[in-house]
């Protein structure tokens, strides 16, 4: 007899949640950002499945803002599983040229929420995979393994069915969704570990390496497409190399850098254990619209 | 704020990280809930963990900080609830809502809190939290002791098979640390707790507000000697490794057949140990194979145990598909349509019963149909209800049955393979979560124990044939006495007999059943499966019984082999019978006074075509004895 590690019982019950859905949806679809959560997912993916791909399409829900490194992850990563990658970019931003610095919360919203609702419609697709995880964010915390979506898209977390031992009801009506977060249980320090553990590739921007930065608003940014950054932002920002790393990777002009040495994966779990300031924060989305903003936003249907 | 030794050390984090995360790595996983009444300081004493835990980072503490100063309820301290509860709506009216998952990591162990609410209309949510739990926290406010929710609480803990629970007394410091206040609280729950089965818990005098007794004993309580609530939950035991000494068993998820040379089974094992060559069963088709392989994405496994998401290769072409179970063979669960569960209704339509819903267990999703309940039961007072339905956040027992066999283990044996939920089949909400408490087919699902000493053989050492013979009649007609009489003389003939009269069983075997249709059908049952025993034990059995019903009578018949079950008619008019009234219940019956009395206000259904029959009005006991020992010889 032997006890399995917290980790081997979090592995196993995300590849049961991956099965379930594939069992009893119609038409599944696994959202991929190409950060490290996504890439945890999608390695479980290849496991529940094997010998076989997962039986699903990967989705790229796309601002076109996002790091040219995460790009080229997204392409090699499907490939590697063996899986089709679906991208979608909402036209409707696209011809507006909506961008993180003249729109604001106007750019999230745009690109990904509604560019998420316009290709879940669009394919049809009834389950959706999210890599989110419930130590993120206080209103993750309380969402089901299985969180339903009305034909609208709308989450109503008063109303959420309950989820009780290992049994998902993924019934529902035509029209209506239900999004899947295989990795809800897991902690920033898991994914890390299993990534080591497993050799998961990751996008290297998660490394230290010197890179152009610029400051902005009292936060400190990647020049990841200067002639780009400079088109919207009006001028050109003043260019500084830096030893920086991301902790978590969203649009390049919305996420955070931190300066760091961390150049290993050890080396950044160190960092990440000794560090004081939550993952989320490098990010902008959580805080406009104030104490209640996650949650508002997924009522709307984001992710 | 002094963090605690039970947390992460920073020096070796610092210093060696890969030593540390070697540590990590090898951590067990504890599932717990916390609950308690409203305002008992769950969201506090969470918030706790978490902080000297280190989970709560300078931005979320900056955060905090100016949300205790606009909703906050502790004046200018840090109020910890604000960082538990999530929802804003909860933010507004100050109390946890839903079921919250929190993580946090010791030095020893990892692990997941279901913050559960305690609110009087989310029973449902604190069941939830509790199907995947290890062990929990019951919360006591010291100032208000035991309360009807704590009652509650600790009945639905023990409802959904938690077997480790601590009660932690907070608030101490609003008492002023006083230990009788602790003493009384406690001996209150114990007495508690026993009555309702929970036969251990750990009492813990704490503070989730001011940290005492929480990581480290407290100097507020030098008369408690331990062990503080953290120190507790990282060493007490967890029983996830009970489940691989049970029998192999695992749901199949689906099948997996890339190309023509591969067919897999995967699915998460629910029990027990499987390797390669292990013979299994497919139920409930019963059909069997070997195991080939254990095919993972890192290779096949030479074992893999409960808990593992697995796929498995069999070696023959057997049918098998998402629903079935593959099992040890030599071991496999029960598999029937109908069972007995305890359930809890979780929505706003009340229970329809007759209305078919999905049942989820397992893998199987089956039409299932609920008998209106036995009974509801008070989960304040523990009191048995009558109900002719459940409404949302009820705990009833009843029958349910499938439009076609489940494989299931009772809940008390195995969670994953005893409980379920129902699926409403037109809003498909989540209706109600059950838990099976046995099987109601036991005939079919009993894997009969060969024997090696045969009825034959039991028989044969009493140089006899084993007979029933079943005497029906009015009461009064002369059952009991011919029956004696008969037994004498066959007693004086060196048989082996056994009389087994209906006053005397109903003073024992059946003195919990009454008189009425359904009782007397269960009084005979029970009766007759005595009856059987002892004619496989090689007896000459005689049952004094009225018997009323046909039905039941020929039941009886259908348990022996054909010629053992011989039916004597007692054939004594009632007129003649109610003159005799030996007991004087004819009396008592026709003056109102005994209801459901045969012949009187209950049917007496004579048998159409009786092996004997025996006419009392002509014949003497004696007599009616004589002549059936002549139509039933011979007897060896």
């Amino acid at each position: 007899m032997r006890s399995l590690t917290h980790l081997e019982r979090l592995e196993a019950e995300s590849i049961h949640i991956f099965r379930e859905v594939v069992a009893e949806a119609e038409n599944p679809v696994m959202l991929y950002s190409v950060g490290k959560d996504s890439a945890v997912m999608l390695h479980l993916a290849r496991k529940a499945f094997y010998p076989a791909p997962p039986p699903f399409k990967l989705l790229h829900v796309d601002t076109t803002w996002k790091f040219k490194a995460m790009y080229a992850l997204r392409e090699k990563a499907a490939q590697d599983a063996g899986m089709e990658l679906l991208v979608h970019q909402n036209p409707e931003a696209k011809a507006l040229g909506i961008n993180p610095f003249d729109h604001g919360p106007l750019h999230t919203d745009m690109w990904k929420t509604e560019g998420l609702k316009q290709a879940l419609d669009l394919y049809g697709f009834d389950v959706a995979f999210g890599g989110a995880r419930r130590d993120e964010e206080k209103s993750r915390a309380k969402e089901r393994m299985f969180s339903f979506r009305t034909a609208s898209h709308s989450w109503d977390p008063k109303n959420q069915r309950p989820e009780l031992w290992n049994l998902y009801n993924a019934r529902k009506k035509k029209g209506e969704s239900i999004r899947v977060f295989p990795i809800s249980n897991w902690t920033e320090l898991d994914i890390w570990q299993y990534i080591m553990n497993e050799g998961i590739e990751i996008v290297p921007l998660y490394f230290a390496a010197q890179r152009p930065t610029f400051e902005y608003e009292g936060g400190l940014f990647m020049a990841d497409d200067l002639p780009r950054l400079e088109a919207v932002m009006g001028y050109r920002p003043e260019i500084t190399m830096r030893s920086i790393r991301f902790r978590t990777l969203g649009c390049f002009p919305l996420t955070g850098a931190v300066e760091s040495s961390a150049a290993s994966l050890s080396e950044v779990v160190q960092e990440m254990l000794l560090t004081t300031t939550s993952e989320r924060q490098g990010r902008v989305i959580d805080k406009d619209g104030g104490d209640a903003s996650m949650e508002k936003k997924k009522q709307e249907g984001y992710f | 704020m002094n963090t605690p030794s039970f947390f992460q050390t920073d020096a070796l984090i610092a210093e060696d990280i890969d030593a540390y995360l070697e540590q990590h790595q090898h951590k067990s996983l504890l599932r717990f809930i916390t609950c308690g009444s409203v305002d008992d300081g769950k969201s506090t004493l969470i918030g706790r963990l978490l902080y000297d835990s280190k989970m709560i980072f300078e931005d979320q503490l900056a955060a905090l900080e100016s949300d205790s100063a606009r909703h906050g309820t502790q004046g200018t301290e840090i109020d910890f609830a604000l960082l538990v509860d999530g929802l804003a709506a909860e933010r507004e009216q100050g109390i946890t809502i839903d079921v919250a998952y929190r993580f946090f990591t010791t030095e020893k162990r990892k692990f997941i809190v279901a913050d559960t609410p305690g609110h009087e209309q989310y029973t449902r949510n604190m069941v939830t939290g509790a199907s995947t739990a290890d062990l929990a926290v019951i919360l006591i406010d010291a100032r208000k002791g035991v309360l009807q929710q704590t009652r509650r609480h600790s009945y639905l803990v023990h409802l959904l098979g938690i077997r480790h629970v601590v009660l932690a007394v907070n608030k101490m410091d609003l008492v002023g640390y006083d230990q009788a206040t602790f003493d009384a609280i406690l001996a209150d729950y114990r007495a508690f707790a026993t009555s309702i089965g929970i036969s251990d818990f750990t009492a813990i005098p704490i503070s989730g507000f001011k940290g005492d007794n929480i990581t480290a004993l407290s100097a507020n309580t030098p008369w408690y000697s331990g062990p503080a609530l953290i120190e507790h939950l990282e060493t007490v035991e967890v029983d996830a490794a009970a489940a691989q000494t049970q029998p192999f068993r695992m749901p199949v998820q689906l099948v997996n057949r890339p190309n023509l040379d591969f067919r897999g089974f995967a699915g998460q094992i629910a029990s027990g140990v499987v390797r390669p060559g292990d013979a299994v069963r497919i139920v409930p088709s019963g059909k069997t194979s070997t195991v080939k392989a254990i095919t993972t994405f890192d290779g096949d496994l030479h074992e893999a145990v409960a808990g593992q998401s697995v796929t498995l290769t069999l070696a023959d072409e057997v049918d098998c598909s998402r629903g079935d179970l593959i099992a040890a063979a030599g071991d496999p669960p029960q598999a029937s349509d109908q069972f007995c569960a305890t359930f809890v209704w979780m929505d706003e339509e009340a229970l329809k019963p007759g209305r078919g819903y999905w049942l989820k267990l397992g893998t199987q999703m089956v039409t299932a149909t609920v008998q209106p309940p036995k009974y509801e039961i008070d989960v304040n007072s523990l009191e048995h209800l009558a109900a002719k339905t459940l409404t949302l956040n009820a705990i009833g027992v009843a029958e349910f049955a499938t439009d076609r066999p489940i494989a299931f283990e009772p809940y008390a044996t195995n969670r994953q393979l005893g409980g379920f939920i129902l699926i409403d089949k037109f809003t498909n909400a989540t209706v109600a979560a059950g838990m099976i408490e046995f099987n109601l087919r036991r005939a079919d699902n009993v894997h009969w124990q060969p024997v090696a000493i045969t009825r034959e053989d039991h028989a044969g050492m009493k140089n006899q044939k084993p007979k029933v013979l079943w005497f029906t009649g009015l009461s009064g007609s002369g059952k009991s006495t011919i029956a004696n009489e008969v037994e004498k003389q066959l007693f004086v003939m060196n048989r082996h007999t056994f009389l087994l009269d209906g006053d005397n069983v109903r003073h024992g075997l059946n003195r919990d059943l009454g008189f009425t249709e359904a009782d007397r059908i269960e009084n005979i049952r029970r009766v007759g499966e005595v009856a059987k025993l002892m004619a496989d034990a090689g007896l000459i059995v005689l049952t004094a019984f009225i018997s009323p019903f046909r039905a039941e009578r020929q039941m009886v018949r259908e348990m022996l082999p054909p010629g053992e079950f011989v039916e004597i008619f007692v054939d004594t008019p009632l007129s003649v019978a109610e003159a005799r009234d030996v007991k004087g219940l004819y009396k008592k019956a026709r003056s109102g006074q005994l209801k459901n009395f045969t012949g009187i206000d209950s049917p007496y259904e004579p048998p159409e075509s009786p092996e004997i029959r025996v006419n009392t009005v002509d014949m003497t006991p004696e007599e009616a004895a004589r002549y059936i020992i002549q139509q039933i010889l011979p007897l060896k």
